[in-house]
């Protein structure tokens, strides 16, 4: 049950770690002041709530690890986040696909969480969900401007829109652990949430002028570990400074 | 209008200076002090923008979650005075647009400071507590500047800026505690920031061309020189708290003016990077025109989308 409930919690974490540190690669580097600022914005909420899980998840391991430790000494096999997120910053189309794409799986998921018996953790999802109704409103605003605005715009959201739609279906996969959680309560049964995230995003789509990807084929690996290779250099970055200095407070 | 009113207008207006009254957007004022505040406040906004490149640079890296988490809320503030400092000056007569072009063509400078790589994380403590200290001690007295909305800008940035310097110096006092690494790291950090951070309160009275002018409009209070020491003398003591050691070897208490001794500043150095040849300026202006470039389209989008809303809107009224 505490591996189980710990492991869980990685799984729903590590979705924040990784967007959070693909959102944090653009600072500096948006198309406008005002994206740049919320996209910042995006990956310091997500940061927090990372914060809480791996404290959550610290202390349910009562073995001294740390937040850090859970967050930048795991090995790449080990990191549990969908594949989606991981995707890079190939361009504003692609960044704000990626986003929401994951945001309305996420606001779908943080609503049920905040069912669960666990009082932590749904107490973390309400704390949560009000961030990511905004990231959600942020990024379908922006599926629509981009969709329905000048040509390229809709080719280019279009292109990253199809290219992103492989890496959805993951996201109602289960694992061991997760199925696991769901019969005590403390999960999400996440495969009662697929139906309403296609509408939803169909209809999002839909009013953004884009087509709606027929592709079939799906991706998935994430969440037992098995990533695309970007990860690698993800953690690369993301671990420096725990790796190259270890055991020292900052 | 004619000479004489123009002359009537002016003391009038060096009147209400001289008795602290803030000049609003929609007041008359002379050309001169429209073009100084759009010169002074853009190239503010501009810092704020470029500013946001040495330290975006370790956000990836960051060491723990919790200096992740401050230096994202950090750089982001400094976005957030970018946008108030462009709005306010927009009052003034000018467009964001304009303003970035002068930046991306090099007419309109920025603070010289951010051409200097960040290669180590000291250095996010060492801009936060030197930079930042050094910008605070620039910025405070412009709470009380003559321009309205530069004033009311400059009280919330200064706000944070104090918080910023906080931040910096307890991530050097941090290092300067920890493993003689990290100690080494600081120091080392505060080595190749020191004599750029004392360059940042510009060059000396004698030299200095804007100074005379600004003091009168209260867009400058006290002269570079005083600034400087100032600087000095409020952080070498901090320094010697956390046991690092300001790389000045003439530096030295001085019993009877009350403050310290200090060394030779290269001032060729300042005038290279000044003027466009620091280790980063080049790389410092391709990030800022890349992502301006590359933004076109998504611009371009938002805009389309705008009207398309707007026509649609109208359609459905007729």
């Amino acid at each position: 049950m505490k591996d189980n409930l710990y492991n869980y919690l990685l799984g729903i974490a590590d979705n924040s770690l990784i967007l959070g540190q693909r959102m944090g690669e653009l600072c500096g580097h948006g198309p406008s002041l005002e994206t740049d600022i919320a996209c910042t914005n995006i990956s310091l909420d997500l940061f927090g709530q990372v914060r809480s899980y791996f404290q959550y998840a610290a202390k349910i391991a009562g073995d001294g690890r740390t937040e850090d430790d859970i967050a930048m000494l795991r090995k790449e096999r080990e990191y549990k986040n969908v594949l989606l997120v991981e995707q890079p910053n190939t361009n504003f189309a692609y960044t704000i696909g990626r986003q929401f794409l994951f945001d309305v799986y996420h606001l779908a998921f943080l609503s049920e969480l905040q069912k669960s018996k666990d009082l932590t953790l749904s107490a973390i999802a309400n704390k949560c969900i009000k961030e990511v109704s905004y990231h959600e409103r942020f990024s379908s605003d922006w599926v629509k401007r981009l969709g329905d605005g000048t040509e390229e715009s809709k080719g280019k959201m279009q292109e990253a829109i199809n290219d992103l739609w492989t890496y959805t279906d993951e996201l109602f996969h289960q694992t061991k652990v997760d199925k696991a959680m769901v019969i005590e309560g403390i999960g999400v049964d996440v495969t009662k949430l697929k139906e309403s995230y296609y509408r939803q995003v169909s209809e999002l789509l839909e009013e953004a002028t884009l087509q709606i990807p027929e592709s079939k084929y799906f991706q998935k690996g994430g969440k037992e570990g098995i990533h695309t290779e970007h990860l690698g250099y993800i953690l690369a970055e993301l671990q420096y400074m725990q790796r190259a200095y270890p055991n020292m407070e900052w | 209008m004619s000479e004489e009113q123009i002359r009537s207008l002016e003391k009038q207006f060096e009147e209400r200076i001289a008795r602290d009254e803030k000049i609003e957007p929609k007041d008359w004022m002379p050309e001169k002090y429209r073009k100084t505040h759009i010169r002074q406040m853009s190239q503010h906004a501009h810092s704020e923008i470029v500013g946001m490149l040495p330290e975006g640079n370790w956000i990836t890296r960051a060491p723990s979650l919790r200096r992740k988490v401050a230096l994202l809320a950090k750089v982001q503030d400094e976005a957030g005075h970018g946008l108030y400092l462009y709005s306010a000056t927009e009052t003034l007569g000018i467009s964001r647009d304009e303003m970035y072009e002068q930046l991306h063509t090099g007419k309109a400078k920025y603070s010289s400071i951010f051409n200097y790589p960040t290669i180590t994380w000291a250095d996010m403590g060492a801009i936060g507590w030197l930079v930042d200290g050094a910008a605070i001690i620039n910025q405070v007295p412009l709470c009380n500047t003559s321009y309205g909305p530069y004033a009311r800008a400059m009280i919330r940035v200064c706000k944070e800026e104090s918080f910023h310097q906080r931040q910096g110096f307890e991530i050097m006092m941090k290092l300067a505690n920890g493993t003689s690494e990290q100690k080494d790291m600081a120091q080392d950090a505060l080595n190749r920031w020191w004599w750029p951070s004392l360059m940042m309160l510009g060059p000396t009275d004698d030299v200095s061309v804007h100074t005379a002018q600004s003091m009168k409009w209260k867009l400058k209070r006290k002269s570079n020189d005083d600034l400087r020491q100032q600087f000095i003398d409020q952080t070498v003591p901090q320094a010697e708290l956390i046991g690092l050691t300001i790389p000045d070897p003439d530096l030295k208490w001085n019993e009877e003016r009350g403050s310290y001794d200090f060394g030779e500043i290269d001032w060729d150095e300042f005038w290279q990077v000044v003027k466009g040849h620091g280790p980063m300026n080049k790389e410092r202006m391709k990030a800022r025109v890349g992502a301006w470039e590359e933004g076109e389209w998504v611009r371009d989008a938002a805009m389309a989308h705008a009207e398309k809303k707007q026509t649609r809107k109208e359609k459905q009224a007729v």
